[in-house]
């Protein structure tokens, strides 16, 4: 099996739902500046109501067929997440809009943990496993894997990111959208809402979050309170990595951030495997390594920090990301 | 009863009065001036006026309604539209997306095209960029596109802030054409300025504000040939 192409097929998979997630990030912070911690957290609440949906079907009504029964799931968790997009940002933010910077953030912060113990009292505080409905074909390529599910998502996630590039460079909230982030007075001058623009933001992200939430649970078949957290940092890492406020750029960012972290799993271990360095595998570590054995500093257990370490260097050489415009056009 | 009518205007900053009090009314169709130094109050009146900053007293009412503390995109549907100071162009967006944000509060998709072509026709240079982001635009061109969003809304009323600031003498004169035009197709116009010879040329009467108070209303001819406005805003 080729390695290289089956992590970038792992990595495509997982980037295409960082890259949905991304987008939540980027769409509010684009417009109102606000880092909105609690996003992950909606991706989480998208997993489990679908996860309970499904699994209420499959029992209720044995025999439907699969697709249908994702689509009811989808169709009751995108709806459910734009509640809770809608409503934190109504009932947290809004009141906050004139604040220090820090009270929303310390704000989102505070959701977070509301949501994720909501999430802990209604579902379970154990790891639920996500019904596998799809049953789940293998297909190759070129010597890699690429499962029927891997497909879906990507092919899923490119469906979202251009629905989402028409509508916010077609219509006119698409328009509207872009001229608020860019200029809130004038915008209202305009005679845009910006409650309303802000809002839709909210809910455009969340409902995007929500699919994301599905993509991930049937991704890895398994759903936790917790797994926003993780999720949700990694995709604001990859919203940063492209450019913050950038659509583009969380694309990207996102995607980019997929195969690095695969690419990485994949290889590190063969990379810090102290037996691969001559001197050190005929000297003192000659008894590790006889007979092909390994002295491997770091597993693909370091996956997660790939992510943030990637972060980090993109940082440092361009602060304000890859597609990032320079900070002084921001101020 | 005027198209505008202010009174006992007041407007601060956190505590800092900017506007103290003043009384000033547009009657419909007319093109009033309001000039006065730096700091004066005038874009801090023109931003009230449009609902950008809550007035701390006093009234505004228009068409004969009070639209006191309404916020400017509700003003805007009301037919006040400001082209702000700097010009407040949507640098990101094109020309054309500019402009479809002038119509933003329409739905007629007839009208506005005809409007755009009219606008199109008033600026040809727009046109030539109208798939352009507004901000390669020269100043000048970001003020045709600031003004020309501002008519795409089909404004009754029309707040100029400055619109000659930082342009080239040409295209001052050029904009103040426009204004003369647009004036003419019968909208009414407060034209804030720093700019007061040309201001006062164009207007019918003017207000002459300082330190947040009026201190002079009076017919155009008359400010321009008043010693103290010689002295104090023509350098003279
Ligand atoms: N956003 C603001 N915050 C605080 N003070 C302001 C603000 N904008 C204007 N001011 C003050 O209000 C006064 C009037 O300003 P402004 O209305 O801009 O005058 P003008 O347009 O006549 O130059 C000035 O003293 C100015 O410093
Ligand atoms: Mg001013």
């Amino acid at each position: 099996m080729d390695i290289f192409l089956q992590q970038l097929i792992n990595g495509l998979t997982l980037g295409s739902v960082y890259a949905i997630v991304a987008l939540g990030y980027t769409m509010v912070y684009g417009i109102i500046q606000l880092i909105n911690f609690a996003h992950g957290e909606v991706v989480m609440v998208g997993a489990m109501v679908a996860l309970t949906v499904i699994g209420a079907l499959a029992k209720a009504v044995p025999g439907m067929p699969p697709f249908l029964i994702m689509g009811i799931a989808v169709a009751c968790a995108v709806p459910v997440c734009m509640a809770v997009g809608y409503g934190m940002e109504r009932i947290a933010y809004r009141p906050l809009r004139r604040a220090p910077r820090l009270a929303p953030l310390i704000t989102a912060i505070g959701i977070s943990i509301i949501l994720q113990h909501l999430a802990l009292l209604i579902f379970s505080r154990n790891p639920l496993s996500f019904p596998q409905i799809l049953g789940n074909r293998m297909f190759e390529v070129a010597g890699a894997h690429i499962s029927a599910v891997q497909i879906a998502i990507i092919l899923g996630s490119v469906a979202l990111m251009t629905g989402l590039t028409l509508l916010v460079y077609k219509t006119r909230l698409g328009i509207a959208m872009r001229a608020t982030s860019e200029n809130v007075q004038v915008a209202g001058l305009m005679g845009v809402n910006i409650n309303r623009v802000i809002s839709a933001t909210f809910v455009i992200g969340a409902a995007l979050g929500a699919i994301a939430g599905v993509m991930v649970g049937t991704y890895y078949g398994i759903a936790h309170y917790t797994m926003g957290a993780m999720l949700g940092l990694k995709a604001f890492s990859a919203a940063v990595l492209g450019g913050i406020g950038n659509l583009a750029g969380a694309m990207l960012g996102g995607i980019l951030l997929g195969i690095v972290e695969a690419l990485g799993a994949g290889y590190i271990g063969e990379f810090t495997d102290l037996c691969q360095v001559s001197w050190l595998a005929a000297g003192p570590l000659a008894e590790r390594c006889a007979d092909g054995g390994n002295f491997v500093l770091f597993g693909s257990n370091y996956q997660d920090v790939f992510a943030f370490f990637v972060l980090i260097i993109v940082l440092i050489f361009r602060p304000s990301g890859l597609l990032g415009e320079r900070v002084s056009d921001r101020a | 009863m005027a198209l505008l009518e202010v009174k006992g205007l007041e407007v601060g900053y956190g505590g800092i009065s900017a506007v103290r009090g003043i009384d000033l009314a547009v009657e419909e169709g007319e093109l009033v001036a309001l000039i006065g130094a730096n700091g004066a109050g005038k874009t801090t009146t023109l931003k009230a006026l449009a609902g950008m900053v809550p007035p701390s007293r006093g009234s505004v009412h228009y068409d004969g309604q009070s639209i006191t503390r309404l916020p400017s995109y509700q003003l805007i549907r009301k037919g006040i539209a400001l082209v702000p100071e700097g010009r407040g162009v949507f640098t990101r967006l094109t020309v054309e997306e500019n402009l479809a944000m002038g119509a933003y509060i329409r739905d007629d998709r007839a009208g506005i095209r005809a409007d755009l072509e009219r606008i199109f026709g008033l600026f040809p240079r727009l046109k030539e960029r109208r798939a352009q982001v507004a901000g390669t635009l020269s100043g000048g061109e970001q003020q045709m596109l600031a003004i020309g969003r501002a008519m795409m809304s089909r404004p009754r009323l029309l707040l100029l802030d400055e619109p000659s600031m930082g342009l080239a003498p040409l295209m001052v004169q050029k904009i103040f054409e426009v204004i003369d035009a647009i004036s003419k197709d019968g909208v009414t116009i407060l034209l804030v300025e720093q700019n007061a010879k040309l201001a006062l040329q164009a207007a019918a009467r003017g207000y002459v504000m300082e330190s947040g108070e009026i201190v002079l209303a009076d017919a155009a001819d008359v400010l321009l040939a008043s010693t103290q406005v010689r002295q104090a805003y023509l350098g003279e």
